[in-house]
């Protein structure tokens, strides 16, 4: 498939740019989508307000700052206050925004996110940034990779993950403009742009970007590139791995899930993040209940990460290209040995 | 200044007894919750809803009402039994209290009772979502007023401290908090606890007026509310000073009631006293 000039019928109708073959990828940081979309979700409705917590420029709400000055709130390094204020705010009508790393909020945050978000059903939106191991020379401190854990085991939670900057700003603008709780969670890092303006974009619906019936790659987040790469990759090697990008966590498409584990017959999951409790763990409990096949998790394995450049540290705690594609090998032969 | 009539304080007076007796029987009902906390702000919770709040218990959801929280939502009964004697919901309903099913839960949850405007528990988290709601009143030139109660104890967690100081950054003057200073916690007196005096000292030094009055004198409360109403330029706090179990002579003072419920003896002695308090209210002319 990967050596014709036409993409297969998954991409095209996904509007993808063409990741085959070692196609050079423009590549933005996803947290420019954020701040794309947060602006535009403030020009729609005068009621979105954006709320940080002393990290503008990182978070990318510098521009909403300067496009929405009257829209704009600055209440320095108090992430309990960023969630409970928005909580307040929220009561009247009005469409937080709150922006720090991920690590803080929600990661300092959690009880107030549980009590005064989720268990009082507020309209308060988290945009998480920095997540990952990919934040790089910041080190463990500032990476993330327990936050969809605890944010998607809380009732009401919407946990949404990106794939790359395009989509970031259409998932802003959407969870802008859907009442209830969310969790919006994006990197440091810039990572390769495969989708486009035309690719649909819909909160709870997964996306197969790539055609393939051996495996299923199931995957979230900047890695969704790497994950096409690899499927790019195996395919050559005669494993055709369908591709799933599954950016919402929560609440996850488990029909599209259970067709992907019935028609490929093996999964292997790939996220920045915790193997355990996270995006992975959540597609193993729908596979229990419903059809299960060998699972292979690709993410972080019970580790903190460390400081170093992003690309080597995917690479160390193996979420790197190749690491996918020793995952879906494994997990191809775990399905043929039935 | 509004004076405060002998007929209007005697119609508060009587009402703060009966929030009185439902907190003793929405307890006893329930078998289990805050008694001490819950009586000692009987006074002030008749005096918000009686006369200072704009609101209306036909419309819980009217924009322009005024917005009353209850941070230490472990004194619950106090503001159920409040609510029922204003005509929020009937008063036999404060026996489900704590009930599978009820509307009245252990800790407020505003999405079973949208009047009740938050949802709280987990103690420091009340003013932190008044400064929020005081914020979007601002935002959208709006005049209602957030109050906001919070107990002593809870100004032992950070959040609080944070609200405090982003309350006094955005100088909203259409903030009101009150405190339930009766000195007591789970483990004994606050000083002993984690000492919080000088109190007054600590909020002032974080640009809010400081109103002090005593928690059981309805003339009292009324006046410190109405000087809150009339700063500009500044959120206001007023430290009201209460005794714990308040009209309930067994359980005053005692820190030990703050977490239990009196048994079936202790309640009918608690309804006798109350109710003669009430008889002398009525005789007094």
């Amino acid at each position: 498939m990967s050596s014709t000039d036409v993409m297969d019928r998954a991409a095209r109708e996904m509007h993808l740019l063409d990741y085959r073959n070692g196609a050079e990828l423009k590549q933005l940081p996803t947290r420019n989508g954020f701040g794309e979309g947060l602006i535009e979700a403030g020009n729609r409705n005068e009621n979105v307000l954006a709320i940080c917590a002393d990290l503008a420029e990182s978070t990318r709400m510098e521009g909403f700052k300067k496009a929405h000055p009257a829209q704009y709130l600055e209440i320095g390094v108090a992430e309990q206050m960023l969630v409970a204020m928005a909580g307040g705010l929220a009561s009247t009508g009005k469409v937080p925004w709150i922006a720090s790393y991920a690590m803080f909020n929600p990661g300092r945050s959690w009880e107030q996110v549980r009590t005064i978000m989720a268990l009082n059903e507020t309209n308060v939106k988290i945009a998480g940034a920095h997540a990952g191991v990919s934040v790089g020379p910041d080190g463990a401190t500032h990476q993330a990779i327990e936050d969809i854990a605890i944010m998607r085991v809380i009732p009401h939670m919407m946990v949404v993950v990106p794939c790359d900057s395009v989509q970031t700003k259409k998932a802003t603008l959407a969870l802008s403009e859907t009442f209830g709780p969310a969790y919006l969670r994006f990197a440091r890092e810039k990572s390769p742009i495969v989708t486009t303006e035309e690719t649909p974009f819909e909160i709870g619906k997964a996306q197969t970007f790539r055609d393939g019936d051996d495996v299923a790659i199931v995957a979230c987040g900047i890695l969704v590139a790497n994950a096409l790469i690899a499927a790019d990759e195996l395919a050559r090697e005669g494993i055709n791995c369908r591709v799933v990008n599954n950016h919402t966590v929560k609440p996850m498409d488990a029909p599209a899930i259970t067709a992907a584990a019935r028609e490929c017959g093996a999964i292997v999951t790939v996220e920045e993040h915790q193997v355990h409790a996270g995006m992975g763990s959540r597609v193993a409990e729908i596979l229990a209940e419903s059809h299960p096949v060998p699972i292979e998790f690709v993410g972080v394995r019970d580790q903190f990460g460390q400081s170093g450049e992003p690309t080597e540290l995917i690479e160390h705690y193996g979420m790197g290209t190749e690491a996918i594609k020793a995952a879906a090998r494994r997990a191809f032969k775990r399905k043929v040995a039935g | 200044m509004q004076s405060l009539t002998p007929e209007r304080r005697k119609e508060l007076e009587l009402k703060a007894n009966d929030v009185r007796q439902g907190i003793i029987r929405s307890l006893l009902s329930a078998g289990s919750g805050h008694s001490a906390g819950s009586l000692d702000m009987a006074d002030i919770f008749t005096a918000l809803y009686g006369a200072v709040l704009r609101h209306d218990p036909a419309r819980p959801d009217w924009p322009d009402r005024d917005r009353l929280l209850l941070s230490c939502g472990h004194i619950a009964p106090v503001r159920y039994a409040a609510m029922a004697n204003f005509g929020y919901f009937p008063v036999e309903e404060l026996l489900t209290l704590r009930k599978f099913g009820s509307r009245l839960q252990g800790h407020p949850e505003r999405v079973k009772l949208p009047a009740l405007e938050s949802t709280s528990g987990p103690l420091g988290e009340g003013l932190a979502q008044g400064v929020g709601m005081a914020l979007a009143a601002k935002l959208d030139q709006k005049d209602y007023r957030v109050y906001v109660i919070t107990s002593d104890a809870e100004h032992q967690c950070g959040l609080h401290w944070e609200a405090m100081m982003t309350a006094g950054k955005f100088k909203l003057d259409n903030l009101t908090c009150i405190i339930d200073r009766n000195f007591i916690q789970i483990d004994g007196s606050t000083e002993d606890v984690m000492p919080l005096e000088p109190l007054a000292e600590k909020y002032r030094s974080f640009n809010w007026e400081v109103l002090e009055c005593d928690g059981h004198d309805m003339a009292s409360i009324l006046d410190a509310c109405e000087r809150a109403k009339h700063t500009t330029g500044k959120p206001q706090v007023i430290v009201a000073k209460t005794i714990p179990g308040k009209g309930v002579s067994y359980m005053e003072g005692d820190y030990t009631w703050h977490g239990k419920p009196p048994n079936q003896q202790q309640a009918d002695e608690a309804l006798r006293e109350l109710s003669a308090a009430r008889e002398r209210i009525l005789a007094h002319v």
